[in-house]
């Protein structure tokens, strides 16, 4: 039952990328499409325009998006089953905000562009997750036995420094001039508009890292999910444990926020929408939600919303913020409902 | 069989010190219960028994190997704990919590074999959960659910099981259902166990060793007809009762005496 409905999920994401791929503002018909994929593999004849924007645009778009969901999907369900708190995912406790202001910092401050801007975003991501683990660790975290408190204090921790990092990236914005501040733009929002080859290859090979690493950690998880101390008894060391789940989380977070921006709420909606749907915590559904979650509103976000806004295409970010707020909301409710 | 002890613990809460060189040793294949006031260290001693708490000094030794110098889940394979509030994740299956009880004894790429389901298996039969195993943990009233936690403890079938007051929470039937059920693990299988316990009338009963704690210090340690007396309560709990025989058991009855209701006249509070 649970396979089937991940499979389903799986099959979905597979549909959106073609739909993507092939249906909107510009359409191609898939034969089209095969022959320019394969063409442009061998080096064949172009199909004038339609090669162009399949390969330079559409494909990588796609491609940079699936992965981005993937990464942020995962990275919110390590984070929101390691903590158990549904609110604890990288983008609410103020990681992806780390990478933009790190990214907008460069962009404003330094003037940099391109790969450095990516690098100063994955070490603001790690330094903002480094930062948190230190505050929310220190105190009397582990005198707590049950494990929530621990999770609440990090997200408080990371909900204040997001505040502190927004201010900053404010004053940033309003002292830079307007282009630079277009450009800064795309790291408040998360955008696919600039998905690159470049961008696409290098999220690649960071998942083919981090997704290997996901499910080498994923059996100590389920094991930390029983409680602290019902994991130690089992002999899982859970303080290692949970340093290389937030490494490997705050890692998935920081290079799909590199790729893309700080696409909001997708990391935080992926995880209790594939439980939802599956009837269970699972990180191969959070991370297929994830990559919906993102094609769908990239779509939206690229073809429709411009029909509807006289031709202004969209940041996805802006898509799933309207979209996850008031999921947000819906869970605070909810949750409260049933801890009463 | 394996045998448990403590030499000289010394443990810490935040640098405050809980225990000062304290030794016990758990004798093995019997039930021992932890008894003493609320906060006197028991379940610090049983956090430090089972590698929860790192000692700040003293060993904790486990067939004469440091507990903390050993790999977690060879320990894991021998010690099991049951804690006091373990978490269900949400959405489980009665089956899946239970099978997570083997973690230990799985390899590296953890492949579940038929080994795991015959443990599990026999862990739900022996607690009474096999009907369950198909429903949500979530779902299940409060002694159900302690049956099942306990059966994932015996799932990890271990020959020392450490449990951290199994029956706060459950009405009397419950509690008296998981010590019976723990009793009959310790007689079938021979397995060593250590209670956490508030109850000392069901401490008595179900101990062949009592451990009394007093202030992070053993009180007193023994069979329960040796020491659990109107001295010890006096001692421990800071109150005045009468001891006697439990009539249906014939271990020590702790009958509180209290302010307000003794009738017979030489117990009227001085």
């Amino acid at each position: 039952m649970r396979l089937d409905r991940t499979a389903v999920l799986a099959a979905a994401v597979v549909l959106l990328f073609f739909v993507s791929v092939l249906l909107g503002s510009y359409t191609v018909t898939i034969p089209d499409f095969f022959t320019i994929v394969a063409n442009h593999l061998t080096g064949g004849a172009k199909i004038p325009g339609a090669s162009f924007i399949v390969m330079e645009n559409k494909l990588p778009r796609a491609v940079v998006g699936t992965m981005t969901g993937i990464a942020f999907g995962l990275a919110g369900a390590l984070f929101q089953t390691m903590l158990r708190n549904p609110l604890a995912s990288p983008d609410v406790i103020g990681i992806s905000f780390g990478a933009s202001a790190a990214a907008v910092v460069a962009i404003v401050l330094f003037g940099a562009a391109g790969a450095v801007v990516s690098g100063a975003a994955l070490t603001g991501a790690l330094a903002v997750a480094g930062l948190i683990y230190a505050i929310s660790s220190g105190g009397k975290l582990r005198r707590t036995g049950r494990g929530n408190a621990a999770g609440n204090r990090l997200v408080l921790a990371g909900v204040g420094i997001a505040a502190a990092l927004q201010a900053v990236v404010s004053f940033l914005m309003t002292r830079a001039d307007i282009r630079t501040a277009a450009d800064a733009l795309v790291w408040l929002n998360g955008s696919l508009n600039s998905a690159s080859w470049d961008r696409a290859g290098v999220l690649f090979l960071a998942l083919t890292v981090l997704v290997p690493a996901v499910t080498f950690i994923a059996g100590p998880l389920r094991i930390l999910e029983l409680g602290d101390d019902a994991a130690a008894g089992l002999g899982i060391r859970v303080n290692t444990t949970r340093l290389i789940l937030v490494a490997i989380a705050v890692s998935l977070a920081a290079v799909a926020t590199a790729a893309a921006g700080p696409v909001s709420f997708v990391a935080f909606l992926s995880g209790p929408i594939a439980r939802r749907f599956t009837g269970k915590a699972s990180l191969p559904a959070s991370a297929f939600v994830g990559a919906l979650i993102v094609l769908a509103a990239d779509y939206f976000a690229a073809n429709l919303a411009p029909l509807l806004l006289g031709g202004t295409v969209l940041p996805v970010g802006v898509i799933t913020g309207v979209l996850g707020a008031p999921f947000l909301l819906w869970l605070l409710v909810t949750a409260n409902r049933k801890d009463a | 069989m394996a045998v448990l002890e403590a030499q000289d613990l010394t443990l810490k809460y935040h640098q405050r010190c809980v225990m000062d060189g304290l030794s016990v040793r758990i004798p093995e294949g019997r039930v021992t219960m932890i008894v003493g006031a609320n906060a006197c260290g028991k379940s610090t001693l049983l956090r430090g028994l089972s590698r929860l708490l790192k000692p700040a000094g003293g060993t904790v030794a486990l067939d004469g190997k440091d507990i903390h110098e050993r790999p977690a889940r060879e320990v894991a394979r021998t010690l099991g704990l049951l804690p006091q509030h373990p978490t269900a994740p949400d959405g489980i299956t009665v089956r899946d919590l239970v099978g997570r009880g083997r973690y230990p004894h799985q390899g590296f790429f953890r492949s579940w074999t038929g080994k795991d389901d015959a443990a599990v298996q026999r862990a739900l039969e022996a607690t009474g959960t096999l009907e369950l195993a198909g429903r949500d943990v979530d779902e299940l009233s409060g002694g159900q659910r302690q049956r099942v936690w306990i059966a994932m403890a015996l799932a990890q079938e271990t020959d020392v099981l450490l449990l951290d007051e199994p029956t706060t929470y459950l009405d009397l039937a419950h509690q008296v259902e998981v010590l019976d059920l723990v009793t009959d693990l310790n007689r079938t299988r021979g397995t060593t166990v250590a209670i956490v316990l508030h109850d000392l009338n069901l401490a008595a009963r179900y101990a062949d060793h009592v451990i009394a704690m007093k202030e992070g210090a053993v009180a007193a340690m023994g069979a329960p007809e040796d020491v659990v007396t109107e001295e010890l309560v006096r001692e421990v709990f800071q109150l005045e009762a009468r001891v006697i025989p439990d009539p249906v058991s014939g271990t020590p009855l702790i009958l509180p005496i209290g302010r307000h209701h003794a009738t017979a006249p030489e117990l009227e509070p001085a």
